[in-house]
């Protein structure tokens, strides 16, 4: 049962990774294109996270692995603004 | 079914990191080299995953993805005049030296290749594959340590780990020899400084953890070293003047340490009548942690001078 | 279940090879910091599928340094130093 539910999770993780990618890709200009960074991505990786730790079920790796999500999402929406910032500060500079 | 699938990922894997390198060399632009670099040790370690190489994959995400990719845009950034003239420029003109440069580098790189291809064949042909494999298993309990790559670079090539620290403290001479270090960077908005204010710890807690699981697991002194650099580039992009990196005296004893302890610890044991470096298995376990523990402190300490890139200057009050 | 997550690796393959366009592609530098990001991103989770499929635990420490340095590049990309000699 466990093992169906994350089968499902791992492969919504999967989709919205694509999601992602698509997204970059056809995106027209950088600031829609970072919504498929912070949002996509982080979603699909944590959907992905939440599968693995119920597949494994072992809390210390599941621990492990809730660490990684924070620290991607931070990441990623730290990065996010700071690429934004610059693109910005470069368009009012031209 | 699960072997054609990994084989259609190796290629795909494959064909990603030689599609970035040649990119990345191809550019005329420099930032645009860098990021394709960034990218390139990103695949890289994945890589390294994939050839069941976690230890040397720890490395290369700590050291090729984090480090150097921040250490390349930082030296970038010192030159911005050069790059935006080479940005406009269509076709940079190649002097006869460059050009002859680049064929000796093209040259030895695939005498390189050639080399490692051949000796590929020759692992394969022999047994000599299985034979260091089997000499490390058979005298692993007498190391000290049960990761059988901690139990070579410490105990069994211990010569080779502490000359490759020499060599760092050489590159640290170098890079004083630069003059002061440079002036740093403005203070970051809020949204970095909070994500450094928790960040930090968390890349000192991590680098204790990868020195104390190197002993049973993958890890070790220079993943740990990295990842404590890591949290002083973090504090130096963030914009402050103390990046935990100490000064005067107690700097040149931490740059020191990893050779100076290898030293120590070495000449201890030859006045105690021991082969220099030859521990007692039951002192191993314990001795390999203390060198580990300086040298960790040592390569940290180097990685954050090369990213500041000179002598840190004597305590200098903000503007 | 080992099934499906090579089949998962493999399509994160193809997805991280749709974000490599657009890091050749660019324009501009920004973009191509973002899609090496979205590398980032993919590769932590490639790491942590293959260190279940190639049983190699310690595939989840190399994917816990890419993701707490994750943010390192595109700070070094965007920080601004200061000028030295007159501050």
């Amino acid at each position: 049962m466990t093992d169906i539910l994350a089968s499902l999770l791992i492969m919504a993780g999967l989709f919205f990774f694509m999601a992602g990618s698509i997204g970059l890709l056809r995106f027209p200009d950088l600031y829609s294109r970072l919504h498929a960074l912070t949002k996509a991505d982080n979603l699909g990786l944590g959907l992905l996270i939440i599968g693995l730790a119920l597949h494994l079920r072992d809390p210390l790796i599941a621990l492990k692995l809730l660490l990684i999500w924070l620290a991607v999402l931070a990441a990623g929406a730290t990065s996010a603004h700071l690429i934004a910032r610059h693109a910005r500060r470069r368009e009012k500079h031209v | 079914m699960n072997a054609t699938m990994l084989l259609i990922f190796d290629a795909l894997l494959l064909a990603s990191i030689i599609g970035l390198a040649w990119a990345a060399l191809a550019s005329a632009d420099a930032r645009r080299s860098v990021i394709l670099f960034i990218a390139f040790g990103l695949l890289l370690a994945v890589a390294w995953g994939r050839l069941l190489a976690p230890d040397v994959a720890l490395a290369e995400a700590a050291i090729g993805a984090g480090l150097t990719g921040a250490l390349l845009l930082a030296a970038l950034q010192w030159q911005p005049r050069k790059t935006a003239d080479t940005t406009n420029s269509e076709q940079p003109t190649h002097t006869l030296l460059e050009t002859g440069f680049r064929w000796l580098v093209t040259l030895l790189c695939a005498a390189l290749a050639g080399m490692l291809a051949w000796s590929l064949t020759q692992i394969d042909a022999g047994t000599a594959k299985d034979a260091l494999a089997n000499a490390v298993a058979a005298n692993i309990d007498a190391s000290g340590v049960s990761n059988p790559v901690t139990a070579v670079l410490l105990n069994f090539r211990a010569y080779d780990t502490l000359l490759e620290l020499a060599v760092l403290l050489t590159a640290v001479l170098g890079i004083f020899a630069l003059g002061p270090a440079q002036a740093g960077y403005r203070i970051a908005g809020p949204v970095f400084t909070s994500l450094t204010r928790w960040l930090t710890p968390l890349l000192i807690l991590t680098a204790g953890y990868l020195l104390w699981v190197g002993a049973h697991a993958p890890g070790g002194a220079f993943q740990a070293g990295a990842t404590l650099a890591a949290a002083g580039v973090v504090l130096r992009l963030a914009g402050r003047d103390q990046i935990g990196l100490p000064r005067g005296n107690a700097l040149r004893i931490a740059l020191g340490a990893g050779v100076g302890m290898f030293l120590l610890v070495g000449l201890a044991l030859f006045a105690l009548g021991r082969p220099f470096l030859g521990y007692p298995p039951a002192w191993a376990g314990a001795l390999i942690l203390l060198i580990e523990t300086a040298a960790m402190l040592a390569i940290a300490a180097t990685l954050v001078s090369a990213f500041i890139g000179g002598q840190p200057t004597e305590e200098k009050t903000r503007c | 279940m080992t099934e499906l997550l090579a089949i998962v690796t493999l399509g994160l393959m193809f997805s991280l090879f749709l974000g490599l366009l657009r890091i050749l592609r660019g324009p501009g530098a920004g973009n191509r910091m973002l899609a090496a990001q979205l590398i980032g991103t993919t590769g932590v989770a490639m790491l942590l599928l293959l260190s279940l499929l190639l049983d190699q635990y310690a595939l989840i420490d190399v994917a816990l340094i890419l993701a707490l340095l994750a943010a390192v590049a595109a700070a070094a990309f965007t920080g601004q130093q200061r000028e030295s000699g007159h501050d």
